[in-house]
C-alpha cells in the first residue's frame, strides 16, 4: 500500500529533518508555543491512530474473510464509527482545547508585565515602539527584543492593509487589522534568536516581510533598551562623516529618522540604531555594509515593489560612505 | 406491477421523438439546449479550467522548488496564485458540479430534460465566455493579485490600482449568475421532474446531494454577491464599506466572504460524496448501507456548514466565546462526514462478492484515504490554539488540498470512468486507468503530505520565494517532484480521453450492472418512456425494466404535444401532475449570454456606452426568449398512460414557473439578509453613535411612511388585478392602467426614499452609515428595475393577446416578485429609518 509507505516516509522525514529551525513551530521557545507544541503532538498521534484504524477497517471490508465482512456490513458500523466515536473523541479533544485556550491565550491576553511593545504592520516592514514602565517610548523597527522570563504585551495594529504577526517559536499568530487593536502576550523561556514573518498576504513583497525576535536575559535587555532609547552615535572617521552628509542631503531624511540629527522623517523605518539590528529590510538582507550598498542601489531588485524609491544617483564611493555611516549607527 | 402502457405502441413514435429532440448540426450546435449536449460543453470547459489552473500550480511549484529562486517574478507569482485559487474554486469546481448535475440528473430521474433548458444554456455560455476572458488576463499582466479571497483593504483602489481586481469581480460575477441559474434548475428539476413513484425516500443519493447543493447555493452565494457588489462599489465610487478610517470594517468582508466560502467547500464536496454513493453500491453489487443515515448526514452537513465560517478567522482577534462556539461547530461537522465514510465501508463489506476493482473503484478508494486524512487535519485546525500556529501556512495548504483534491477531484475522475459509457461510444481504457490512478495518487501524496511539515516548520502561504537557509528546501523540493508525477497521471488521462471519446452511447448498455435509471436505454430524448419507480435500484428490482422502457410500456412513450415535454410530478411522493412543454434549440440564450458577458467585460475596462448597449441587447434577447414561453392551455390534456390524463399547462403554486420564482425570491431574500447583517455589523463596530456624529438625522417620519403607503397601494393594486384578471382582461384600458399604476407606485416609493436621504444632505461616500443607507436604496432599485422590465413585458403580452385569465404565468411571476419587492423594501424602511431612531 503506497499510502502506508508515504506515511512511513513522512515519519522518517520528520526524524531525519528534525524539528529545529529558527522559524519552526516544532522548536518552541516561548510558553505559548510550548503549550501548542504539546497539543500538536497529541493531535498528530490522534490523527495517525484514527487514520490507521480506518485503513484497517477498509482493508478488512475489501479483503477480509466472510465473517469479518459480515460483521462490518451493517448500520452498527456507521453509527459506531460515524457518530459515537467522533462525538466522544472530539468532545475530549475540544475540552482539552478549551483548557489550553483559557489563561494566557493570545486573544484574551491582558498582561501584568509593565513592558509593552506596539507593533504596527506597514507595507512591508514593522514599526516597533517599546513603552516601558515609566511610559518612556522607544522607537525602533523590524526587530523585536524581549526579556527572558517575563510576559510582554504586544499591541498589534496596521497602518494600511491586513498583516499578521507571527513568531512560530514563541506563539501563534495574530492579525494586524486596520481600525482594530489586537493584543498578544509573549513569554520567552530562554535567550536566543527566533524568526518571525508576516502570515497574512499583504500584496507585493509579502514574502519579504519578516523580522528577528531576540530574547535576552533581563539585565542585558534593560541595558539594551537604555541604549536603544538614546540618540544616534556621532560618526567618526572620514567615510562615516561623508556618509552622514550624504544621508542628510540626499532626501533620505524625508522618510527616515535618525534621532539626534535633523533626519526626522517618519514614513519609513527609524534608523537611529539600524547598525545594531540583526537584519536589513525586514529580514530580507543580512546586516553589513555591503547589504546597505545593495539595498540603496538595488532595493527594487532585492525586494521588488518595496516603497523606498531606488537611489541610482550615488557613485560606488558614495554608497560605501553611506553604508559606513549607517553601519556605525549601533 | 401492471405496466402503465401495456398495449404495443404504434409505429413511428420513436422517429417522432428523435426528430423533436434532434441535436442541431453544424454551427447551429451553438443553439443546442439539450442537457447531454450543453452538459458536455459545461464539463469540458470546466475540465479545461482545471488543466489550465493546474499548469499554473506546476509553474508555482517549480518556482518554489529551491529557496531564493527568481525564476518567476514576484508580481506574476502573486497573479498566479490568485488565478489558480479563483479558477479552481469558481471556474472548475462549482461549474463541474453543476455540469454533472445537468448531465446526469435528467438521466437519473428519467426525465427528458431539466425543466428550464434555455436557462441552463444561458448560464453555461455566460460562464464559458466570462471564464475564458477572466483566465486570459494572466497573459496580459492584468490578472488580479489579491488572493482568491480578495481581502480589503488590500483590494481597494488605494492599494490595488488598475483593473486587475475588477477582473476578479467580473469573473466572480459570471459564476454568481450561472450558479444561481443552475440552482434554480436543479431545485426544480430534482423536486418536480422525478419519475412517477420515485418519492423523496427513493431518490438516488446523487440527486439528494444536488438538491442540497442547490439549496446551499441559494443561501451561500448571495453573501458573496453582496460582498462583491460592495467591493466594486467601494472601488468605483468610494462608498466606505471596508475602510476603517470612515467607519467601515475590513472584517465585514471576511464575514461575508467566509459565510459563502465555507459552505462553498461543502457545495463542492457533497455532490462528490453523492457520486461516490452511486459508484460504491454498483461496484459492491449491493444496495447502499445506511441510505437514510446518509441523507440525514447530508442535510446535517448542509446546515452545519453555515455555522463554521468563523474558523477561517480564528486569528483575527475575535472574542474567545465565538472561538469556542465555532471550534465546536467545526468539529461537529466531522460526524456527518464520518457517517458517510463508514457507510461506504459497510457497503463495500456488504457485497456478497468482493468489491469490484475497476478504475472508478480505485479512485473511490483513493478518495476515501485522502479525504480521511483531510478530515483529520480538519479536526486539527478546528482546535483554536493549533490553528494559531498553522493558519495561513503550508499545513493549511496541505489540509485543503487533501479535502478538495481528495474530496472532489478523485471522485470526479471516478465519475469520468464510471459514467463515460453514457456519453462516449468507446469507454476509457481500464489498463491506462490503472496508470492514471497510481500516478495521481502517489504524485498527490508526494506533493501534499510533506507540506504538513513545511507548514509546521513555519512556512507561510502565498510567498513567492523563501530564504535558502531556513530549513524548508528539502520539503519543497519533494513537493515539487510530486506535482510532476501527479501531472503525468492527468496527462495520460487526457491522451486516453482524446483517443477514445466519440460522442454517442456505448454499445454495451449498463456495463457495470448498476441499478439506477441513468443506465436505462438512452437516446437524445433520454428514455423512450418514463418508468414507474417502486424502489431505489429499479434496474435491480425489475430486470425487465430496460426492455419495457424501450418498448414504450411506461409513461409518456411519445410526444403528444408535438414538441419537447416531460412529466412534472409532486415534490414529495412524485405523483404525476402535468406535462411541461419545454423550448427547443434557439439563438436567444446564446446571444443573451454573449452580450451579458460583453456588457460586464466592457464595464470592467470602463467602456461604459458600448457596455450599456450590450446590456440592453442582452435583456432584449432574454425577452425574445421569454416571449416564446408560457404557451397557454391550447394543447388541452393528454394521455401519458392508460387511464392517466394530464393537463399540458399549469398555473399557480403547482407550476414549475411558480417554483422557480420562489427559488429566485429566496435568493433575493438571502441577499437582503446579508445586507441587514452588514448594516448591523457596521453599527456594532462603530465606536460612536449611530448615525455617526456629523451625519444628518434620517429624514422626517413622513418620508418613509409615504413610501410605505405607496408600496402598499402598489401591492393592493397587484392583488386586485390578480383577483379580477378574468374580468380585467376584457378591458384593455383598465388592465393597462392598473399595471402601469403598480409600476408608478413602486418607482414613486423608490424616488421618495432616495430624495428623502438626498434632502438631508447625507451622501454615500461620507461614512459607512451613509454607504449602507444608500446601498439599501440600490437593492430596492435593483428590484424596481427588474420589475419595470417584467411589468412592461406583462403588459406587452396582454396587449398581444398572450395573457388572459387562464394563461397567466407571466402575470403571476410579476405578481410574486412585486409582493416580494414590497416586503423587502418595507423591511428596509424599518431598518434604515427605524433603527437609528430606536437606538438613538
Amino acid at each position: 500500500m503506497s499510502l502506508a509507505r508515504s506515511v512511513a516516509a513522512f515519519l522518517l522525514l520528520l526524524a531525519l529533518q528534525g524539528c529545529s529551525g529558527v522559524q519552526s513551530a516544532l522548536d518552541p521557545s516561548g510558553t505559548e508555543a510550548e503549550r501548542i507544541d504539546t497539543l500538536t503532538w497529541l493531535l498528530i498521534v490522534f490523527s495517525t491512530t484514527v487514520f490507521l484504524a480506518v485503513g484497517l477497517i477498509t482493508a478488512a471490508a475489501l479483503r477480509g474473510g466472510g465473517r469479518w465482512r459480515a460483521r462490518l456490513a451493517n448500520e452498527r458500523l456507521v453509527i459506531g464509527g460515524g457518530v459515537v466515536f467522533p462525538i466522544v473523541a472530539l468532545t475530549l479533544l475540544l475540552g482539552y482545547g478549551f483548557y489550553l485556550m483559557g489563561p494566557g491565550s493570545p486573544a484574551a491576553a491582558r498582561a501584568d508585565g509593565q513592558l509593552r511593545i506596539e507593533v504596527v504592520g506597514e507595507r512591508w516592514w514593522w514599526r516597533v515602539t517599546y513603552v516601558d514602565e515609566t511610559g518612556r517610548r522607544v522607537e525602533s523597527a523590524n526587530e523585536i527584543r524581549l526579556p527572558v522570563g517575563r510576559p510582554v504585551q504586544v499591541e498589534l495594529t496596521s497602518a494600511d492593509v491586513i498583516h499578521s504577526f507571527w513568531i512560530p517559536r514563541l506563539a501563534g499568530k495574530l492579525d494586524m487589522i486596520p481600525g482594530r487593536t489586537n493584543r498578544l502576550t509573549l513569554q520567552v523561556a530562554e535567550a536566543g534568536i527566533s524568526r518571525g514573518q508576516c502570515a497574512e498576504y499583504c500584496g507585493g513583497p509579502h514574502a519579504f516581510m519578516s523580522f528577528f525576535a531576540i530574547a535576552m536575559p533581563e539585565d542585558q535587555f534593560t541595558a539594551w533598551l537604555d541604549r536603544e532609547a538614546g540618540d544616534a552615535r556621532n560618526p567618526s572617521g572620514e567615510d562615516q562623516v561623508a556618509g552622514q552628509a550624504l544621508f542628510l542631503s540626499s532626501g533620505c531624511v524625508a522618510c527616515h529618522r535618525v534621532r539626534g540629527t535633523e533626519a526626522q522623517g517618519t514614513i519609513g523605518p527609524d534608523l537611529t540604531h539600524v547598525g545594531s539590528r540583526h537584519s536589513l529590510a525586514a529580514a530580507t538582507l543580512e546586516n553589513d555594509p555591503d547589504a546597505f550598498v545593495r539595498w540603496i542601489r538595488d532595493g527594487q531588485h532585492v525586494k521588488p515593489e518595496n516603497l523606498m524609491p531606488p537611489y541610482e544617483i550615488f557613485t560606488d564611493g558614495e554608497l560605501r560612505q553611506l553604508a559606513a555611516y549607517l553601519d556605525q549607527l549601533r | 406491477m401492471e405496466l402503465p402502457n401495456p398495449a404495443p405502441r404504434p409505429e413511428g413514435e420513436v422517429r417522432e421523438l428523435e426528430r423533436i429532440w434532434a441535436t442541431p448540426r453544424g454551427w447551429r450546435l451553438l443553439t443546442a439546449v439539450n442537457n447531454t449536449v450543453i452538459g458536455l460543453l459545461y464539463i469540458g470547459v470546466a475540465f479545461l479550467f482545471f488543466l489550465m489552473a493546474g499548469v499554473l500550480a506546476m509553474l508555482m511549484r517549480t518556482q518554489l522548488a529551491v529557496g531564493d529562486n527568481r525564476l518567476i517574478g514576484q508580481d506574476l507569482y502573486n497573479q498566479m496564485f490568485t488565478v489558480h485559487g479563483t479558477t479552481m474554486m469558481f471556474l472548475f469546481a462549482v461549474p463541474a458540479v453543476e455540469a454533472l448535475g445537468v448531465m446526469l440528473l435528467p438521466q437519473m430521474l428519467a426525465a427528458r430534460d431539466l425543466p428550464f433548458p434555455r436557462l441552463s444554456a444561458f448560464a453555461i455560455w455566460a460562464y464559458v465566455v466570462g471564464g475564458l476572458v477572466f483566465f486570459s488576463t494572466i497573459f496580459y499582466d492584468l490578472a488580479p493579485k489579491g488572493g482568491w479571497f480578495m481581502y480589503p483593504p488590500l483590494t481597494l483602489t488605494e492599494y490595488s490600482p488598475g483593473d486587475n481586481a475588477d477582473f476578479w469581480l467580473l469573473g466572480i460575477g459570471f459564476i454568481e449568475i450561472s450558479a444561481i441559474a443552475g440552482a434554480i434548475e436543479i431545485v426544480v428539476g430534482t423536486l418536480r421532474t422525478r419519475p412517477p413513484g420515485m418519492s423523496l425516500a427513493k431518490m438516488p443519493i446523487f440527486a439528494w446531494t444536488m438538491l442540497i447543493f442547490a439549496s446551499m447555493i441559494m443561501f451561500a452565494f448571495p453573501a458573496v454577491i453582496l460582498a462583491t457588489m460592495m467591493l466594486e462599489i467601494e472601488r468605483a465610487f468610494g462608498w466606505p464599506f471596508f475602510s476603517a478610517a470612515r467607519g467601515g470594517d475590513p472584517l465585514l468582508w471576511q464575514h461575508l466572504f467566509w459565510f459563502f466560502g465555507h459552505p462553498e467547500v461543502y457545495i463542492i464536496f457533497l455532490p462528490a460524496a453523492g457520486l461516490v454513493s452511486m459508484i460504491v453500491p454498483t461496484m459492491a453489487r449491493t444496495p447502499l448501507v445506511g441510505y437514510h443515515l446518509i441523507v440525514v448526514a447530508l442535510i446535517g452537513t448542509g446546515f452545519f456548514s453555515f455555522g463554521l465560517w468563523v474558523h477561517h478567522m480564528f486569528t483575527t482577534g475575535i472574542p474567545a466565546m465565538s472561538l469556542a462556539f465555532f471550534s465546536a461547530a467545526s468539529m461537529a461537522v466531522a460526524v456527518p462526514s464520518g457517517i458517510q465514510v463508514f457507510a461506504w465501508i459497510a457497503t463495500i463489506a456488504a457485497g456478497r462478492q468482493r468489491f469490484r476493482m475497476t478504475t472508478a473503484s480505485l479512485f473511490v478508494l483513493g478518495f476515501l484515504f485522502i479525504f480521511t486524512v483531510g478530515g483529520l487535519t480538519g479536526v486539527m485546525v478546528a482546535m483554536v490554539p493549533f490553528d494559531y500556529q498553522v493558519h495561513d501556512t503550508y499545513f493549511v495548504v496541505a489540509h485543503f488540498h487533501y479535502v478538495l483534491i481528495g474530496g472532489f477531484v478523485f471522485p470526479l475522475f471516478a465519475a469520468y470512468y464510471y459514467w463515460i459509457p453514457l456519453f462516449s461510444r468507446r469507454p476509457l481504457s481500464e489498463r491506462l486507468g490503472r496508470w492514471v490512478f497510481w500516478l495521481m495518487f502517489i504524485g498527490f501524496n508526494i506533493t501534499f503530505l510533506p507540506m504538513h511539515l513545511t507548514g509546521l516548520k513555519g512556512m507561510p502561504r502565498r510567498v513567492w520565494t523563501y530564504p535558502e537557509d531556513i530549513g524548508w528546501n528539502m520539503l519543497n523540493a519533494i513537493s515539487t517532484v510530486g506535482t510532476y508525477v501527479l501531472a503525468a497521471g492527468i496527462l495520460i488521462f487526457l491522451i486516453d480521453l482524446i483517443a477514445k471519446f466519440r460522442f454517442g452511447n456505448a454499445e454495451i448498455e449498463n456495463p457495470w450492472g448498476a441499478g439506477t435509471l441513468e443506465w436505462l436505454p438512452n437516446d437524445v430524448y433520454s428514455t423512450r418512456s418514463i418508468p414507474h419507480i417502486t424502489g431505489r435500484e429499479p434496474l435491480w428490482d425489475r430486470p425487465s425494466l430496460p426492455q419495457e422502457v424501450r418498448d414504450g410500456h411506461h409513461y409518456l412513450p411519445n410526444a403528444p404535444t408535438g414538441g419537447r415535454e416531460t412529466i412534472v410530478t409532486s415534490p414529495i411522493h412524485a405523483q404525476p401532475q402535468y406535462v411541461i412543454q419545454m423550448p427547443g434549440p434557439g439563438w436567444p440564450p446564446f446571444l443573451a449570454a454573449v452580450f451579458t458577458a460583453a456588457c460586464f467585460l466592457l464595464l470592467t475596462v470602463k467602456m461604459v456606452t458600448i457596455a450599456i448597449i450590450c446590456g440592453a441587447l442582452a435583456i432584449a434577447f432574454v425577452l425574445v426568449w421569454a416571449w416564446g414561453l408560457d404557451p397557454g392551455p391550447s394543447k388541452g390534456t393528454i394521455d401519458i398512460a392508460r387511464g392517466i390524463r394530464l393537463p399540458t399547462y399549469m398555473t399557480g403554486p403547482t407550476s414549475h414557473s411558480w417554483w422557480a420564482m420562489v427559488v429566485l425570491m429566496i435568493v433575493a431574500a438571502s441577499l437582503y439578509f446579508a445586507y441587514v447583517f452588514s448594516y448591523l455589523f457596521l453599527w456594532l463596530v462603530s465606536p460612536e453613535v449611530w448615525a455617526p456624529t456629523g451625519s444628518p438625522a434620517p429624514p422626517p417620519g413622513l418620508w418613509p411612511v409615504s413610501a410605505a403607503a405607496l408600496m402598499l397601494a402598489g401591492s393592493s393594486t397587484i392583488w386586485l388585478i390578480s383577483r379580477r384578471l378574468e374580468k380585467l382582461a376584457a378591458s384593455p384600458v383598465a388592465m393597462a392602467a392598473a399595471l402601469l399604476l403598480s409600476l408608478a407606485l413602486l418607482i414613486g416609493a423608490l424616488a421618495l426614499e432616495l430624495s428623502g436621504h438626498l434632502m438631508t444632505g447625507l451622501r454615500p461616500g461620507d461614512n459607512a452609515y451613509g454607504a449602507m443607507v444608500y446601498l439599501g436604496a440600490v437593492l430596492f432599485a435593483q428590484l424596481a428595475f427588474a420589475l419595470t422590465i417584467l411589468g412592461l413585458f406583462t403588459l406587452a403580452r396582454y396587449l398581444t393577446g398572450k395573457l388572459d385569465g387562464a394563461r397567466r404565468v407571466t402575470f403571476d411571476n410579476y405578481m410574486l416578485l412585486y409582493h416580494y419587492a414590497v416586503a423587502q423594501s418595507l423591511l428596509g424602511l424599518a431598518l434604515v429609518h427605524g433603527f437609528p431612531r430606536l437606538i438613538g
